[in-house]
């Protein structure tokens, strides 16, 4: 057996693991142009039709009659997106939530992660396993596990009346209060887990020399932890903020009908409106303003992936 | 003296943290074992949701087409994403590996809406072009869950990739070993553990999905978060209380068995 492989000339095996090497790269790439890349050109051009009763919903950009190849480039979405105040207000709410949720995700979870990262190892395996076993759970029955407890009749409120610290029940469901403390809960795990990642990796040598030299506890945290643990923070706000800017779910369950936010506008223009070029529109829109955010994340990402153990 | 110890303040808070991540949870737990249908009366310990949610015909017939999709979505993604790892990984020189490195980890942070309509344009501008698919289903959810999947099949699959030991391979392709057979049998054992975990992550993703499916998906095929989806958006419902209990159990059992299987691991690691 063995002496056949070396018997083959070297050319044919140098052949053979180019081949491999094709196929192993080739086969992805395609997967990823065809269901990634190419639906995003695909938004692109019908963001620029007009829309029509029919099936499929819209106007084609190329048309071939009598030997004459039109092309209709239709710029009347974006126009309509931009005169009326409506998207502009859901995309402003968007960002405006998603940077709240962003921030409370981060004075929350940086204490934990911290405080995982400096348990025993035994006990890290466990508290990693805790903050993972929710995102493993259904997304959406954590949501509206919240729908349950925020309500006006709903467990806080009767709580709180119990008390007899409010007279009345509050208005906490349906409210913009109520979209924040969803998303916040929703994506906590996302933001702990790559500042853990990170902070589990720095070296302990540098906080005991800067003891040494007789920094106080909380001047080594300032001048060294959070410095040095700069990327577990961006990654993780990267990973709340993006989706949570086109959220749907939180803001369609926990939110009111003042509650403007992106993702809950595409879905009406979509499927309640059936206005196919518009909702393409408001996406393309979404896209570039998630742009520089992407881009960050994507940088970060590709140099956790690629550096060498 | 050097003092190393966590600060109290970050215990507290990682305390408070795991009440916050809890507590929601066990209310959905505890009342699903409530006889009254309201949250604010407590009208005495009774199962008789989790005897109407196994009569539920429409919610058995979803959980079963859930299931189904996600276990065909997380093959394919560890069998894909394995590959975009191997990519990312090894083939430092690889051109085009800037743009799949790309494609891979911007599905991580895309939000769902903007997938979700994406991929029904394509599947509506593929019909009219090569007539398939031609009712979108099963199929077509099946292809956008394996997109998104193996983009965190990756992630997972190239930490373990990074920490292979190459020699290893390297010496069974000096003794004569094809590159398949060398993965086959050096490769793929060493990383089966992150392939598993993979899987695992790929299959309660897919599981989970309620945006993407929704767009995607036809009139034939309702998945579980659909289900779940329309009957939440009217109000709290005692039988999908229950379905959330068993969803919690069913998921706490598994990270169980992985913690324990970890332990070992773990022990037998510092042993050696």
């Amino acid at each position: 057996m063995t002496k056949k492989i070396l018997a083959t000339p070297l050319a044919e095996r140098v052949r053979a693991v180019v081949f491999h090497r094709r196929v192993v790269f080739g086969v992805p790439f395609a997967w990823l142009l065809l269901f990634f890349l190419l639906p995003f050109a695909l938004v692109l051009k019908i963001s620029l039709t007009s829309a029509v009763m029919a099936i499929p919903p819209y106007e084609p950009v190329f048309r071939w009659v009598e030997n004459t190849l039109s092309v209709v480039v239709n710029f009347g979405n974006y126009l309509f997106l931009v005169s009326d105040s409506l998207y502009i207000a859901a995309y402003w709410g968007s960002v405006k939530t998603a940077f709240l949720a962003t921030l409370f995700c981060l004075l929350i979870g940086y204490p934990m992660a911290y405080a995982m990262a400096r348990a025993p190892k035994h006990w890290q395996l466990v508290f990693l396993l805790m903050v993972m076993l929710p995102s493993w759970t259904s997304f959406l029955i954590r949501v509206y596990a919240w729908m349950g407890i925020l309500g006006n009749q709903g467990l806080l409120n009767s709580f709180l009346l119990w008390l007899g610290v409010i007279e009345s029940p509050l208005k906490m469901l349906n409210t913009n209060f109520a979209v924040i403390l969803g998303i916040v809960y929703a994506y906590l795990p996302f933001m702990i887990l790559p500042i853990y990642t990170n902070l589990v990796k720095l070296d302990i040598r540098l906080l005991e020399a800067a003891s040494d030299l007789g920094c106080r506890s909380l001047t080594t945290f300032w001048a060294i932890t959070l410095p040095l643990s700069r990327a577990g923070i961006l990654a993780g706000s990267m990973l709340v903020f993006i989706p949570a800017v086109g959220e749907f779910v939180i803001p369609e369950l926990l939110g009111g009908p003042d509650t403007l936010m992106i993702g809950k506008v595409l879905w009406e223009e979509f499927f309640n409106n059936r206005d196919w070029p518009v909702a393409s529109a408001l996406a393309i829109v979404m896209l570039a303003l998630l742009l520089v955010p992407i881009v960050l994340f994507h940088r970060f990402q590709a140099r956790e992936m690629e550096k060498n153990g | 003296m050097v003092r190393l110890k966590a600060p109290s303040f970050s215990k507290t808070m990682l305390m408070l943290g795991m009440l916050f991540l809890y507590l929601p949870m066990v209310v959905l737990i505890v009342y699903s074992f409530n006889a009254s249908r309201l949250v604010s009366v407590w009208a005495g310990f009774s199962t008789k949701w989790y005897g109407a949610l196994l009569a539920n015909e429409q919610i058995l017939s979803a959980v079963w087409m859930s299931l189904r999709i996600a276990f065909y979505s997380a093959s394919m993604a560890v069998c894909l994403g394995t590959l975009c790892a191997f990519v990312i990984t090894r083939f430092k020189k690889m051109r085009g590996r800037t743009l799949l490195s790309s494609m891979i980890t911007a599905p991580l942070v895309m939000p769902e809406v903007i997938t979700g309509l994406s991929l029904l344009l394509l599947f509506v501008q593929m019909a009219q072009l090569i007539g398939w698919p031609m009712d979108r289903g099963m199929a077509t959810i099946w292809i956008a869950h394996t997109t998104f999947c193996s983009a965190y099949v990756a992630v997972v699959v190239s930490a373990r990739l990074r920490e292979v030991d190459r020699s290893i391979e390297e010496a069974a392709m000096d003794l004569g070993c094809t590159p398949l057979k060398t993965f086959f049998v050096i490769t793929l054992p060493v990383i089966a553990p992150a392939l598993v975990s993979g899987w695992l992550l790929a299959f309660t993703l897919s599981l989970d999905d309620l945006v993407i499916a929704s767009f995607v998906s036809g009139p034939g095929a309702t998945t579980l978060p659909m289900v779940v989806f329309s009957s939440v958006r009217l109000g709290v419902s005692p039988e999908i209380n229950a379905l959330a209990t068993l969803i919690i159990a069913a998921v706490s059992v598994i990270a169980f068995i992985a913690w324990l299987w970890m332990r070992r691991a773990e022990k037998r690691r510092t042993r050696a």
